[in-house]
C-alpha cells in the first residue's frame, strides 16, 4: 500500500487541467488546474457551493466534467476507452453520509467489492477485510450492521471497506460533516494514520486543525475557482487574498 | 347556557352510539330469521363436514395454485418492465410505459377473455394448462404492470449514494443493480407486493367465466357450481362459505402488511 509500487513516481496520482462543470445554467467549476502528487495530503477547503466537492467526484468521473482533462495516474478518465470501473477500483471514495450497504453486515461491506471487482477468493477478502477493520479499531464488529453502529463507527467501517480494495490513493468528501462532534476525532484519527503510512489523499474538509497537522498543500477553491493553494500552514496563518481572509476568518 | 366543552362532547357521543344501536336492533326485527338462515347458512352443507372438504381441498388448493402461478410470472415481467422502464435507452422505456399503461387502463376480465376465447382462436393455439392457463397469463399480463410500477418506485426509493458507492469499488452497472439496488428495492416493495399477493387472490376468482375441468375449479367456480347442485343446491349457502374461506386466507395477509410497514417505518 507504499508509494514503491507504482510504476512511475514522476506520474501525478490527479492532474486535473482546464475543467468546467455546470448544473443546468449554474457553471460550478470555472476552470480548475488542480495535481495531487504520490504520497501527497492535499486538502482542499472552502464555503459551501464553491465546487470542492464536484471537483473530488470529477476525479472518479462520479460527475461528468463538461470540458477540461483528468488523468489518474497519467490515465484519461475521460477517454471513452478506458476501463473506468478498474480506474474507480483503484481510487477509495469516504462520503459524507457513509453510504455503507445497509442490507449487509460490516464484514459483507468489507469483502462484497473484493471478491466480485478485486476477484479475491473468499477467504482472502475476509482476511484483508479483519485487517483493515482493526487498522480502523472496529475489530470484533465483524457481524454488526451499520445501523446499529454509531456514525463514527460507520465512517470508519466506510475507510475500511475503501481500503479493503487496497486503493492508490483516498478522496474523503467532507468525512466529518455528518458526524456528532465527539466522534469527530475517532475519524480524523484515522485519516492521519493513513497521511502517515504515505497514502495519498484529498480531503475536502472543514477541519482547518487536520488541513495544518496533516495536510502537505492547501487548496482554497471559492465561486468555482481555486483562488489559493500552498503550505497549509503559510496559508492558513498569512492568506494571500482577500477572499481567503474573509472565509478563514468566520471559520477559524 | 354555555355547556362545558367535555359534557358537550359526551352529549354528541352517547347521541352517536344510541343511533346505532337503533339501526342494528331495527335491522335485527325486521330481518326474516329463518329465512336468512335457511339461504345463506343451510345446515346440510354448512355445517362441519358438510361441504367444507371440496372448497378447501378443491376451491382453496386450485385458488392458491393460480395465485402463486400468476404472482410468480407476474413478478418475474414486472422485474423485467421495471429495469426498461428505468433504461437509459428510449425505445426500451417507451415500451415498457406502453405495456404498463396498456394493461392498467382495461378490465382484467376482458384481458381474460381475449386470452381465453380471443387468442386460442386467432392463433389456433392453446396456452399449457388449457383454458384455465389462458387465465393465468391474462391474470400475469395485467399483474405485472401494476407490479412493475410497485417495483420501479422501490428502485428509485434507493438512495443515490448506494449506486455511487458502489460504483466507486468499481463494481459495474449491472452488478450495482444486483449486488446493492436490486436487495434493497425488494425490502421496500414487501408490503405493496403482498397487497398485489391478496388482490391476485381475489382476481382468480374472475376465472370463472372461463370453463373448467371439474379438478380444476378454483373456488368461487365451485361455489357458484354448489348453487345449483350438492346438498346446498337452491340457496346461497356455498357463497357463504367460499367468502369465509376467501376471509380467512386474505385476512391473515393484510394484517402481515400493516405489521411489515410499521416495522419499516420504525426501521427509519
Amino acid at each position: 500500500m507504499t508509494a514503491t509500487t507504482r510504476p512511475d513516481a514522476a506520474t501525478a496520482a490527479i492532474e486535473v487541467r482546464g475543467l468546467h462543470k455546470s448544473f443546468g445554467s449554474n457553471e460550478v467549476l470555472k476552470g480548475i488546474d488542480f495535481h495531487v502528487d504520490n504520497g501527497e495530503v492535499v486538502c482542499v477547503i472552502g464555503p459551501s457551493g464553491s465546487g470542492k466537492s464536484t471537483l473530488l467526484r470529477c476525479v472518479n468521473r462520479l460527475e461528468e466534467p463538461d470540458s477540461g482533462q483528468i488523468l489518474v495516474e497519467g490515465v484519461d478518465i475521460i477517454d471513452p476507452e478506458t476501463d473506468l470501473d478498474a480506474v474507480r477500483s483503484r481510487i477509495g471514495i469516504v462520503f459524507q453520509q457513509f453510504n455503507l450497504f445497509p442490507h449487509m453486515n460490516v464484514l459483507r461491506n468489507l469483502t462484497v467489492a473484493q471478491e466480485k471487482v478485486r476477484k479475491r477468493s473468499r477467504k482472502e477478502a475476509v482476511e484483508v477485510a479483519r485487517a483493515n477493520l482493526e487498522k480502523v479499531g472496529l475489530a470484533g464488529r465483524e457481524n454488526a450492521y451499520p445501523a446499529h453502529l454509531s456514525g463514527g463507527q460507520q465512517q470508519r467501517v466506510a475507510i475500511a471497506r475503501a481500503l479493503s480494495m487496497d486503493p492508490d490513493m483516498m478522496l474523503f468528501d467532507e468525512p466529518t460533516s455528518a458526524l456528532d462532534p465527539e466522534l469527530v476525532g475517532d475519524v480524523l484519527e484515522v485519516m492521519k494514520t493513513l497521511a502517515s503510512e504515505g497514502m495519498t489523499m484529498m480531503v475536502v474538509t472543514h477541519e482547518m486543525g487536520f488541513a495544518r497537522e496533516v495536510g502537505d498543500k492547501l487548496v482554497f477553491m471559492d465561486g468555482g475557482v481555486i483562488v489559493e493553494e500552498g503550505d497549509p500552514r503559510e496559508v492558513l496563518a498569512a492568506p494571500q487574498h482577500e477572499r481567503t481572509r474573509a472565509f478563514l476568518s468566520k471559520v477559524l | 347556557m354555555a355547556m362545558k366543552r367535555t359534557t358537550k362532547r359526551r352529549l354528541v357521543q352517547g347521541v352517536l352510539y344510541a343511533v346505532l344501536l337503533g339501526v342494528a336492533v331495527a335491522l335485527a326485527l325486521v330481518a326474516d330469521w329463518p329465512a336468512i338462515k335457511a339461504n345463506f347458512f343451510k345446515s346440510e352443507g354448512f355445517v362441519p363436514p358438510g361441504a367444507w372438504g371440496e372448497l378447501i381441498t378443491v376451491g382453496v388448493k386450485n385458488t392458491l395454485i393460480y395465485t402463486v402461478i400468476a404472482f410468480a410470472g407476474g413478478l418475474l415481467l414486472a422485474l423485467l418492465l421495471a429495469l426498461m422502464k428505468l433504461s437509459p435507452v428510449g425505445p426500451y422505456r417507451w415500451l415498457a410505459t406502453a405495456y404498463i399503461e396498456f394493461f392498467r387502463g382495461l378490465p382484467a376480465l376482458l384481458v381474460m377473455l381475449f386470452m381465453a376465447f380471443g387468442i386460442t382462436i386467432a392463433f389456433q393455439w392453446t396456452p399449457p394448462g388449457g383454458s384455465v392457463g389462458a387465465g393465468i397469463v391474462a391474470l400475469i399480463l395485467v399483474g405485472s404492470a401494476y407490479m412493475a410500477e410497485t417495483l420501479r418506485a422501490g428502485i428509485q426509493a434507493v438512495p443515490k449514494g448506494q449506486t455511487e458507492a458502489a460504483r466507486s469499488l468499481g463494481m459495474s452497472g449491472g452488478r450495482t443493480t444486483v449486488t446493492v439496488v436490486l436487495p434493497q428495492a425488494f425490502r421496500i416493495v414487501i408490503p405493496p407486493l403482498t397487497n398485489e399477493f391478496v388482490l391476485l387472490i381475489k382476481d382468480t376468482s374472475l376465472l370463472f367465466v372461463i370453463g373448467f375441468a371439474a379438478d380444476q375449479r378454483e373456488l368461487t367456480t365451485l361455489a357458484r357450481d354448489f348453487l345449483a347442485s350438492g346438498p346446498t343446491a337452491g340457496t346461497s349457502t356455498s357463497l357463504v362459505q367460499a367468502a369465509i374461506l376467501y376471509l380467512v386466507i386474505t385476512l391473515p395477509l393484510t394484517q402481515l402488511v400493516g405489521w411489515l410497514e410499521k416495522r419499516q417505518r420504525r426501521s427509519r
